[in-house]
């Protein structure tokens, strides 16, 4: 599904965000992406939604190389990516259906279907009837788990996430770790950036571990060590 | 295919209920920026009222426009009359009168008293006169010029008389509106573009964070631009229909002293509005510039803000 090959990211002011990167992850598998801040974990992921280019190496995303994606497919190509933020980055001045529905208005869906897809997803992520309500009336968690139900409205094959628990507490936290796994359950290929190292060990999934760009020893050893 | 006609519908249907909605909730930004533009637009359009007006005003003093056409003396007035019939059937001759010297002289008894000297004339003096009137799209210099010496022509015709500096001033000054008109309409039709275009850049400039979100869910740069170009298109619908009544309340402001005024010189004079034309054209100005400006406004900033390459 995504296939990283020696991929190097330098930005203009010379900072290299990562160097030599490879990896690969497979239809339908959930994993972590974990490392310390300035890791290159958020670099990865933009890069995944073609948000930045890389500046060597190979980008492959369900199949097609990024490189050669001419940026007008840019946007069709994005929308078989659900992407979850740490600040959810919704509209707060819409009510919590628009927001959801904005990945189905985008790709021209009939409003009849919209309707339908809106409800499933918040259904999935427990919201079922706040359909009305605006961001600002929401708590942080629910906030957030609106932010999800916008990234898997339109059922993409592949769900990225940016630190999504990382402003939440740790029954929350795992309330959308559940979640995640659900969706990971019905084929969607999940790949979540995150420092709760504690959730990925409970996961017993693979996590790729970054450090200065590159990969690492995986930290799982060290949680160990420190228990 | 008809899928496809249904899914422009629904896109373009569903920004143009957006914008509207948008344009609606925000309601002093939205009436500021219409007056802005109204206003540029409305000054062309009283210029083209009021050359309209003078125009018509014109012609009725274009009576005051005629050739004296003076016949040599002796002639009869059987010949007078044929030429008299034959100046009517020009093209370009709005009426003929033939004053036959009889009637000129009895004119002259009546009006400057000299009966006594006159009277002691052995013949009559005066020539006989056709007075040529022109109709309004004939008086005009250079064809009144033609038709001067298409009427010196026959043998019979003395001399021809015109007043030409009246004609030839007149439409000098309806020459000078007019241009005035079109540059003055072309410099406000780019203020209007200008003024919408800033709207619509600070409009998207205070909504980025709303479009990036767009482009990461997949929105194109057309779907993210289009809100934007319908904002354009209601404001410009929006300053035209406003400008159009601007006018007319100036028009009905000015028509009593209008009136008064024609009063004063002898004549009556309704000033008249712009037209329901001059609405339609004005809404479709409107829109065509708002279209413009909103267009230019959103190419530049939104291609800034695309996906990046390396």
């Amino acid at each position: 599904m995504i296939r990283f090959e020696r991929v190097s990211k330098r930005y203009p002011n010379g900072r290299e965000a990562l160097s030599q990167l490879s990896f690969e992850v497979a239809s339908g598998e959930m994993l972590f992406l974990t490392g310390h801040s300035g890791a290159g974990k958020s670099t990865v992921l933009k890069l995944i939604a073609l948000l930045e280019r890389p500046t060597r190496g190979l980008l492959t995303v369900n199949g097609i190389d990024t490189a050669k994606l001419p940026a007008r497919r840019i946007p069709l190509f994005r929308r078989g990516l659900g992407v979850v933020f740490q600040d959810h980055r919704l509209l707060m001045d819409r009510p919590v259906f628009d927001n959801v529905a904005l990945p189905l208005i985008v790709a021209d869906v009939s409003f009849k279907e919209i309707d339908r897809r809106v409800r499933a997803a918040l259904d999935q992520v427990g919201l079922l009837g706040k359909e009305r309500a605006v961001p600002l009336e929401l708590s942080i968690g629910e906030q957030q788990r609106v932010g999800i139900a916008r990234a898997v409205v339109s059922t993409p094959p592949l769900l990225i996430a940016d630190e999504p628990t990382g402003n939440l507490d740790a029954t929350l936290a795992a309330e959308v770790m559940g979640l995640f796994r659900r969706f990971n359950e019905v084929g969607v290929t999940v790949m979540i950036a995150t420092h709760d190292l504690y959730g990925v060990r409970e996961s017993g999934l693979r996590a790729i571990t970054l450090a200065a760009g590159g990969l690492d020893a995986p930290a799982l050893p060290a949680i160990a060590a420190m228990q | 295919m008809a899928g496809r006609i249904v899914n422009w519908g629904t896109r373009h249907g569903h920004a143009l209920v957006s914008t509207a909605g948008h344009l609606a909730r925000h309601r002093v930004a939205t009436t500021l920026t219409v007056l802005a533009i109204s206003v540029a637009l409305a000054l062309p359009l009283a210029l083209n009222v009021v050359v309209s007006n003078i125009r018509t005003a014109g012609g009725s003093f274009a009576d005051a426009i005629g050739l004296s056409v003076y016949l040599a003396p002796g002639t009869s007035e059987q010949r007078a009359r044929a030429l008299a019939a034959s100046a009517r059937a020009r093209e370009g001759v709005a009426s003929v009168t033939l004053i036959t010297a009889a009637q000129g002289l009895a004119q002259l008894r009546k009006q400057s008293g000299v009966g006594a000297a006159l009277d002691a004339l052995p013949d009559n003096p005066l020539p006989a006169v056709l007075e040529v009137r022109p109709t309004t799209s004939a008086a005009v210099p250079s064809r009144l010029d033609a038709l001067r010496a298409q009427l010196a022509a026959a043998p019979e015709v003395e001399s021809v008389q015109l007043d030409r500096d009246w004609a030839v001033r007149f439409h000098a000054i309806i020459e000078l509106v007019r241009r005035g008109l079109w540059i003055s309409a072309v410099l406000l039709a780019a203020g209007a573009v200008a003024v919408i275009g800033n709207t619509i850049r600070l409009e998207i400039a205070s909504r980025g964070a709303e479009i990036e979100v767009t482009r990461l869910v997949g929105g194109s740069n057309a779907f993210v631009r289009r809100p934007f170009l319908y904002a354009g298109v209601l404001y410009g619908l929006a300053a035209g229909l406003t400008a159009w009544i601007i006018v007319a309340i100036a028009g009905g402001a000015l028509a009593g002293q209008a009136q008064r005024l024609a009063a004063a010189y002898g004549g009556s004079f309704a000033l008249h509005g712009p037209s329901a034309r001059e609405l339609g054209m004005l809404l479709g100005a409107g829109a065509v510039l708002g279209w413009l400006g909103a267009a230019i406004a959103a190419g530049r900033q939104l291609s800034r803000t695309s996906p990046r390459r390396q």
